[in-house]
């Protein structure tokens, strides 16, 4: 006797719980996530298509997105350098105490981000303990756009160390032993070597990095200053329309900051995705 | 109560695995289902063990309308190419699993269960290991295990899915009689998945050679050798062709091989 | 042939002698590994360990009697027992999600299955304070169910739901992240020869696949607790501040700092911090000790 079969969306399986666990899943997402996200990219249409731009065109609002985007990208420049050699010391060299700081590379994941944020403000205020010598010679890091750097510095180096470090590991050394072979330098080697080959993930890296440093509000906000048009962080801005009941202008200054965080996650996964096809 | 199967065809996507292939085995039969890859024989092997379903056909075992039961009902072990053992429960835990999940009312004893393990453990030769996890055994060891584990809940049928090709060449011989004569002891149903011709023609009663989702031929392993009925069965037993025997349906140059009077090979 | 002691004493001297020995040409100059390492240990001591040691010296700055005391004042209290009620409640919460989610991704074979794996990694990559916000434009006074909530009496924002929301979405991927790999990784095999042997969907569930993530599990449920206990921002938005009600550890450390008590202010962070590292510590056990069971794409 034949049975009949409809197009399916998925091949029937041999294991239970499918659809009660999709459902589940999707009615989760949906009441947390989805949701939500739609109440932000609504509201600002309140404003209307002119009032939505002249929203996110105010200087104020231009500056915060400035400060917020410039000093994440230097931050992450600053990591993607540094974070670069740690991985490197981490994976390749041994030397005392090596575990600790592995392990103390994961602190700015695991330390609530207030935290970060009055330690560092202590730490490079001007009688901290790097404040203080800092401003002898005459540079001063709190309450200024530089405070608000070094806060995403530490906020962004695991991103690149703990991307580079599996990479790094699973590199084999046969093209280094090539490159050797053929009369290269250590350090010709790295730069036409290794790093090609390291280049997309430690883009990877730094491109996360830099996600997380432009929504960063916790750590910065301590160090910042916070002086309107001169340092005062997007999050910030946020918060002070919401205070003012300005819900649709700070949805808009969110929108800008989710397309944002969107646009990159998208260009990571391609990334991502290029890398794989490649190996 | 043989086992049945009538045009039994599925796709996946767009792939035609198997295209209406039908089939009938007596019961205690060795079944070998012989083919290279993408002939459908592992499809056809999952979908009697329930972890496939076919988009049309029947098939009849025990009485029973088959695909109408669910993988958990039909109390067909099934043996998997990696083993599948559960990597966190002893030797011993994985053994006794089928019977162990069964409902109060008809779960055995805890004195039971270890004894019944403590019997396969002894069948497959592997007394005294039930303590070990599986990543303390060698391939060969826990193949035998898995197996255990299949016969534990008194399968109606077996199956088993290229049982041995994750294992070297010594150990496949070794395993290989060693299951023949399992199976002469126990006479169960049992379906055998391979690519390797010399495996299926000396462990089976009856091989079905498969291409491309059908059955080229099914037949004694000394019928298939005398009488292939394609070229592609021909060539595809090339190396156990009689040497000599032309592919011709003559009883005249019918091959003698050590059978018994079943016809049965007997190594 | 008379052999001198001076070639026999230089080849000891160069098995013996870090510096001496020849170097494998995969191997960097010693001068370079002493310099990138000093890089290396100098910048994490500047940017990572010197902060963490501020939290705690200045936490102690006046003795720890200053300190115990800003611990046991009553706003103080509060503040730990509502932090202790919002992770109890956001982080199992989650944590089904994760096993939920990770089941149907795993296991099965779906259309839509990377839209849903990306879908689910949005929070991840939303600033803290927009995750706050997105909730007081729904619930807000001028959300969209803000005037019904106002004529019912129910309060979500500025109360302890919106901070619980708030919080399950910044931490909502935590676990699934950690899980979805690994059982992707894992494939179906177990449960499927579960299955053959008589089991039903949840024996299979808790007797074969459960213990075979229970690591990842681990590992995912505390990451998730150590940001749901110490997130700020979202909480921040949605809390309203209100001192001995709805302010959690981080916002009272905020509340403390703003009012210049230093030592109050870093007291708090302290308990905060020893939190952070007992996360990590138990981390990195887990990750040295079941390095391949956490996860499939390797970690480190």
């Amino acid at each position: 006797m034949a049975t009949l079969v409809l197009p399916r969306v998925r091949s029937r399986s041999a294991l239970p719980g499918f659809g009660f666990s999709l459902a589940f899943t999707l009615f989760y997402l949906s009441a947390i996530v989805l949701i939500p996200l739609a109440a932000l990219i609504i509201r600002p249409w309140e404003l209307g298509w002119n009032g939505f731009w002249a929203e996110i065109l105010a200087p104020r609002v231009l500056h915060a997105l400035k400060l917020s985007f410039g000093a994440a990208a230097v931050a992450a420049a600053i990591n993607s350098v540094f974070g670069l050699i740690v991985a490197w010391v981490l994976v390749r060299y041994r030397f005392p105490f090596k575990r600790v700081v592995d392990a103390l590379v994961d602190l700015p994941f695991a330390l609530p981000t207030a935290v970060a944020g009055i330690a560092l403000s202590a730490l490079y205020a001007s009688n901290g303990w790097i404040g203080a010598p800092l401003e002898k010679a005459g540079i001063k890091i709190a309450y200024t756009p530089y405070g608000v750097v070094v806060a995403l510095v530490f906020i962004g180096l695991p991103f690149v160390v703990r991307t580079l470090q599996p990479v790094l590991t699973d590199l084999s050394r046969d093209s280094e032993e090539a490159a050797a072979t053929l009369g290269a330098t250590r350090f010709q080697t790295f730069r036409r070597v290794i790093l090609p080959t390291l280049a997309p993930t430690l883009l990877t890296g730094t491109a996360m990095a830099f996600a997380r440093a432009v929504g960063e509000y916790g750590s910065v906000i301590f160090i910042a200053g916070n002086l309107p048009m001169v340092s005062e962080i997007t999050p910030l801005l946020i918060i002070i329309k919401l205070q003012e009941y300005d819900y649709a202008g700070a949805a808009a200054v969110g929108v800008v900051m989710l397309a944002v965080s969107f646009v990159f996650l998208l260009a990571l996964n391609a990334l991502q995705a290029w890398v794989s096809s490649r190996r | 109560m043989s086992l049945v199967i009538e045009q039994i065809a599925k796709r996946f996507d767009r792939f035609p695995a198997l295209k209406g292939v039908s089939m009938e085995a007596p019961e205690g039969c060795f079944l070998a289902l012989l083919g290279p890859s993408g002939s459908g024989k592992t499809t056809l092997l999952r979908i009697l063990g329930g972890l496939e379903f076919a988009d049309v056909g029947h098939i009849q075992f025990a009485g029973l309308d088959w695909l109408s039961l669910p993988a958990r009902e039909r109390r067909a072990g099934f043996v998997f190419q990696q083993y599948a053992l559960f990597r966190h429960m002893t030797v011993a835990k994985n053994i006794a699993f089928g019977l162990s999940i069964r409902p109060r009312k008809t779960r055995p004893t805890r004195a039971e269960i270890a004894r019944r393990v403590e019997e396969l453990l002894a069948l497959v030769q592997l007394d005294g290991l039930g303590k070990r996890y599986p990543s303390q055994l060698s391939g060969g060891q826990r193949q035998r295990v898995a197996l255990a584990r299949a016969l534990a809940i008194e399968p109606r049928m077996l199956l088993l899915d290229e049982p041995f090709g994750a294992l070297d060449a010594k150990v496949r011989k070794d395993l290989r009689h060693w299951l023949r004569s399992l199976h002469e002891r126990l006479g169960l149903t049992t379906v055998f998945v391979t690519h390797d011709q010399d495996e299926a023609l000396e462990l089976a009663d009856m091989v079905a050679v498969m291409n491309q989702g059908r059955i080229e031929q099914i037949a004694a392993p000394s019928e298939l050798r005398a009488n292939p009925a394609s070229d592609f069965v021909a060539e595809f037993l090339g190396q156990n062709a009689a040497p000599g025997v032309v592919p011709l349906r003559t009883a005249a140059t019918r091959q003698k091989s050590p059978t018994d009077s079943r016809g049965y090979a007997t190594y | 042939m008379t052999t001198t002691t001076a070639p026999k004493m230089k080849r000891v001297a160069m098995k013996t002698i870090p510096i001496l020995r020849p170097r494998a040409p995969t191997d960097d100059h010693p001068l370079v590994k002493i310099a990138l390492s000093a890089i290396a240990v100098v910048f994490i001591g500047l940017f990572l360990f010197m902060p963490l040691l501020t939290v705690f010296s200045e936490a102690l700055a006046q003795g720890w009697r200053m300190a115990w005391d800003a611990l046991s004042e009553p706003d103080a209290i509060e503040a730990i027992k509502l932090t202790l009620l919002v992770a109890a409640i956001a982080v199992p919460l989650n944590m089904v999600f994760g096993l939920a989610a990770s089941w149907c991704i795993a296991k099965f074979d779906f259309r839509g299955k990377n839209l849903l794996i990306t879908l689910i990694d949005i929070p991840f990559s939303v600033s803290p304070v927009v995750s706050g916000l997105v909730f007081v434009l729904i619930f807000g006074l001028q959300g969209w169910l803000g005037q019904w909530l106002r004529d019912n009496d129910m309060k979500i924002i500025f109360a302890l739901p919106g901070i619980v929301l708030a919080t399950v979405f910044v931490t909502f991927p935590f676990v699934a992240r950690e899980l979805i790999p690994l059982m992707i990784d894992q494939g179906k095999d177990e449960e499927e020869a579960a299955a053959t042997l008589g089991a039903g969907g949840w024996s299979t569930f808790f007797r074969v696949t459960l213990p075979n993530i229970k690591w990842a599990l681990l590992y995912g449920v505390l990451l998730c607790n150590a940001r749901a206990m110490g997130e700020f921002g979202a909480v921040s938005v949605v809390s309203g501040h209100i001192r001995g009600l709805t302010n959690t550890m981080p916002l009272h450390v905020e509340v403390l700092y703003n009012d210049y008590q230093y030592v109050g202010a870093f007291a708090v962070a302290s308990v905060l911090a020893l939190l952070a590292l007992v996360t990590l510590l138990v981390k990195s056990v887990l990750e040295w000790q079941f390095a391949d069971e956490i996860s499939a794409t390797h970690r480190h």
